[in-house]
């Protein structure tokens, strides 16, 4: 087992893995403990939050990677996935808030406001972590299971499977933007106070669940990696380059789809519950079919059918969009828009591909005029 | 009143301020205003003969008089007399635009108050020449003249005239009039006005003491009643304190049940109807909305993103006709629609080109990349159209023939727009439908969704077909943004409303034909109402989803999908 995942990469490889991750998990918090406050080097608070958010950004990315990039399967619901396991996270903070709210209730401050006598059955257990955690990594992957169960069986595919995971998407969006529903309507969820105990307004929690944040990405990265050296890697590529001739050679490729399409929203589940505490709340619009869309676009930007390109993509775009909202915020959208066109145009490979020389000289794509 | 006790009140407080005590002009107030009710009072006595004497001028005249009490006779006199000529100046008097000239002669103002004309002989007259004081009505006057009103239009002559006031006796009690309506009613030939004097007659007759009577009111409101005498039945249902029916008759009691049984279950009816039109509304909005969809995705398999865009630059081309009908020819800001419609087309038909031209053309074959791609396109239209429009919604007004709408049932009015899209829907799909089967044109377009290398073979230019297929979808999407702006929002991101559903619309309806598309569209839009009242608005769409997915299990092609042997895309 570890002699094949050693053998995911080359020495020089791991190096490199290795040493970003030294750097991201020892070296930038020793700049943020060790030095003063006003030296160029410092590493502020904030930064800790921020990069957390893009990290979680990145796992997402790795998952639409595994699922649009390897197998081909363009999804457009990866953002209820993400919400999910962000709910979940965040109906635990929302207890973990205790008599603490504006309202000095039992009751999340909204259910008050709602006048709500007592919790909805859905919410028992969300007072302990364990089963938030149970609820994180089982619910968005066993949705997902469900719902790829019965797109893959009756053979949904390409743009079709799109289509159905938007209005999936949109539809799940209109439900949590209800105030009946009992997850706080438009307003979301928000107002945390403590994770476990530890307050969330301290920046060396702040900094744990960064840390956290970074070496879940890291082991997301050498399972992905596993799985796409792994003979499964090899059928999903197989399925995405020409679906028919693997079921003609009898492999059930409804497997080998649900499982990825499972492990994919699993990944995203994580990612959102990441991103919760970090960012400080979460509502439905995250569930709005244009961030579902977003997310192929990082992955696309980046280089799809390469893990890393995915990982430099979500940063590529989301500080873009960082730096645009707070520059130029009426011409992000063109930005965005312009991002859209000119990648999927001219630059189907991406980031990673305009700078790595050996992949173009597999690029031989063979163009049958029809 | 109350007001006027207010101010009078505060006027003697002031008397007996010590500041205003000396004031003599203030004083001499009091014994005038005695003498005056004094006055009246002699002056309503005497009138009694003089007014049974006059014809009906006079005492339409006696309106402008200074007394009250004479004008509530006047009132009641023109009630009795029964000419609805005395009509206008009654309402006018109502409507506080009554005005007397010095002579005495009754001016009626117009609605703004700027022209007017003789109450009797309608002449119009100069207002600035004339000095004019306005009659004095206080709130007892008022409810005469209301009930007046009311009897003087059951006799009018205008039909529409006599069913509103019928209507109007039906809310109100009408306690007095039952001879009234009686006699209205037996010259009534029209049955939809007959139908509601009967139930006014029969309100009334539930407070009879004669049990016959009660009976055969029920049988009239079991078969006529609308919602609103479930209450008054409901009423007869109930007990008093002591436990004790209010109605003490057992068999006007089971009548009263049934009555209320019979009544829902019209009403039922009558909500099934209302569902079955508004979701037909809802239909050919979403059939406006996936037509162009249909065609460039069905036909051409290109998947378009932007396409909600065309919709909203559709509306958006309206709008700016709008404007321009409204600056240059005001005269005929009516008929902007008539300019919008060729407008939208060609608007959104030549974005439509310019995205194929320039962006899509370069990825035909690659669907994913696509949607992708259209997507962008997308967010730059909206941005555009945010930056040149403003964020905000614009107003696009309704011609004047459109707004409105008919009462169809008691309750259910049919909005004359929501028609004007289902007629408008039924063109438009004719229009693509023969365009697609009857034209050389479509006959190409159809031979290269068929076999685009055939296609190519026998001499027919399959990029300049792709390029007007794309135009003619995007086009019928942008006539789709003229009907939505007429009866919803337009702001940039009218667009995004309607692209979910309308892909379910053409992934339902099957790609490739027009008859899917008109069977999904119509079949959601109905659907939808339908669920709507049972499910609420947002679990009604989920439920449409998940049947979507059920239906997409069984016909992974869709209802109508072209029959093939295909294996791959």
């Amino acid at each position: 087992m570890i002699k094949k995942i050693s053998e995911l990469h080359s020495f020089k490889g791991w190096l490199f893995n290795f040493l970003l991750l030294g750097l991201a998990v020892v070296f930038l918090p020793l700049l943020n403990i060790w030095l003063p406050e006003d030296s160029v080097w410092h590493v502020p608070n904030y930064m800790f939050s921020l990069m957390g958010k893009y990290l979680c950004y990145a796992l997402v990315a790795l998952a639409v990677d595994l699922i649009w990039g390897y197998t081909g399967i363009l999804s457009l619901g990866h953002g209820v996935f993400f919400s999910i396991g962000g709910y979940a996270m965040g109906m635990y903070l929302m207890r973990s808030i205790g008599k603490e709210g504006v309202y000095k209730s039992d009751l999340p401050d909204f259910m008050v406001f709602l006048d709500w006598k007592e919790l909805p059955w859905y919410w028992y257990g969300f007072d302990n972590f364990v089963f938030t955690l149970l609820v994180i990594l089982v619910i968005p992957g066993l949705l997902a299971f469900i719902f790829g169960y019965f797109a893959f069986r009756s053979r949904i595919k390409g743009v079709y499977f799109a289509i159905i995971t938007q209005a999936m998407t949109f539809a799940l969006m209109l439900l949590f933007f209800r105030n009946n529903t009992g997850f706080g309507g438009n307003n979301g969820l928000t107002d945390f106070k403590r994770i476990l105990g530890y307050s969330l307004q301290e920046p060396s929690t702040k900094m744990g669940i960064y840390i956290i944040t970074v070496v879940v990405l890291f082991l997301s990265y050498v399972l992905s990696r596993y799985i796409v050296k792994s003979k499964l890697g090899r059928v999903l590529i197989a399925i995405r380059d020409a679906e028919s001739r693997v079921m003609f050679s009898g492999y059930n490729t409804l497997h080998y789809k649900l499982a990825i399409w499972t492990l994919s929203a699993f990944l995203c589940g994580i990612a959102g519950a990441l991103y919760v505490p970090q960012v400080g709340i979460i509502n439905p619009s995250e569930m709005q079919p244009s961030n579902s869309i977003e997310m192929a676009i990082w992955v696309a930007v980046g280089g799809r059918g390469t893990l890393g390109g995915a990982l430099v993509g979500a940063g590529l775009v989301n500080g873009a969009k960082s730096w645009f909202t707070v520059a130029a915020p009426d011409y992000w959208l063109y930005f965005l828009g312009g991002l859209f066109i000119v990648v999927t145009l001219f630059f189907p490979k991406g980031f990673v591909g305009i700078f790595s020389r050996s992949s173009s000289k597999n690029n031989k794509e063979v163009i049958l005029n029809d | 009143m109350f007001l006027r006790c207010r101010k009078s009140m505060k006027d003697t407080f002031f008397l007996f301020e010590p500041h205003k005590l000396g004031n003599i002009l203030t004083c001499r107030k009091i014994p005038t205003q005695f003498f005056r009710v004094f006055v009246f009072l002699l002056m309503g006595l005497l009138s009694f003969s003089i007014v049974e004497a006059n014809d009906f001028e006079l005492t339409l005249k006696d309106l402008g008089n200074k007394s009250r009490t004479k004008i509530k006779k006047a009132i009641k006199e023109l009630g009795n007399q029964g000419n609805p000529a005395a009509l206008p100046a009654l309402e006018a008097l109502k409507g506080n635009r009554l005005r007397i000239s010095d002579d005495g002669v009754l001016i009626i103002l117009n609605e703004s108050g700027d022209k007017g004309r003789n109450a009797l002989s309608e002449k119009q007259v100069d207002l600035k020449a004339l000095n004019l004081r306005k009659p004095r009505i206080n709130n007892s006057v008022r409810r005469v003249l209301s009930s007046t009103i009311g009897k003087l239009q059951l006799q009018s002559s205008d039909p529409n005239i006599r069913l509103a006031a019928a209507e109007q006796l039906l809310k109100k009690s009408s306690g007095g009039l039952v001879e009234l309506v009686e006699k209205a009613l037996a010259k009534e030939t029209s049955d939809e006005i007959r139908e509601v004097f009967y139930l006014v007659l029969a309100k009334e007759g539930l407070k009879s003491d004669d049990k016959k009577k009660r009976l055969q009111s029920l049988k009239t409101i079991k078969e006529f009643g609308n919602n609103d005498f479930k209450n008054v039945l409901e009423k007869l249902l109930r007990k008093n304190e002591k436990g004790e029916f209010l109605e003490s008759d057992s068999e006007v009691r089971d009548n009263a049940k049934k009555a209320i049984s019979s009544i829902e279950r019209r009403q039922v009816f009558i909500d099934q109807i209302a569902n079955l039109f508004y979701g037909m509304s809802l239909g050919s909005i979403l059939l406006l909305a996936a037509l162009g969809l249909a065609i460039t995705f069905g036909l051409m398999g290109v998947i378009n993103m932007a396409h909600g865009e065309m919709l909203m630059i559709g509306a958006y081309s309206t709008f700016v006709i709008q404007n321009l009908f409204k600056e240059f020819l005001p005269n005929l800001f009516d008929w902007y629609l008539l300019a919008a419609i060729p407008t939208a087309f060609i608007v959104s038909g030549v974005v439509g080109i310019i995205m194929e031209r320039s962006v899509i053309r370069h990825l035909y074959g690659r669907p994913l990349e696509t949607l992708l791609a259209t997507w962008g396109i997308s967010l730059v239209l909206i941005q555009t159209v945010r930056l040149i429009f403003g964020a905000q919604n614009v107003e696009v007004a309704n011609p004047s023939y459109l707004s409105g709408g008919i009462q169809a049932f008691n309750g259910v009015v049919l909005p004359f727009n929501r028609i004007a899209i289902i007629i408008f829907v039924v063109f438009v799909v004719i229009l693509v439908w023969t365009l697609l089967q009857k034209s050389s044109l479509g006959l190409q377009v159809r031979a290269v969704t068929q076999n685009r290398g055939m296609a190519s073979c026998v001499g027919i230019s399959t990029r300049k077909i792709d390029m007007y297929t794309f135009g003619l979808g995007s086009g019928v999407a942008g006539l789709g943004g003229v009907a939505l702006s007429q009866v919803g929002n337009v702001g940039p991101e009218l667009g995004q409303l309607y692209i979910v559903d309308s892909f379910m619309v053409v992934v339902l309806g099957g790609v490739g034909k027009i008859a899917g598309t008109v069977a999904g569209a119509m079949g959601l839009g109905v659907l939808n109402k339908f669920l709507e009242p049972v499910a609420g608005a947002v679990l009604g769409k989920i439920l449409v989803l998940v049947l979507i997915i059920i239906v997409i299990q069984k016909r992974p092609q869709g209802l109508f999908a072209l029959k093939g042997r295909m294996v791959d895309d």
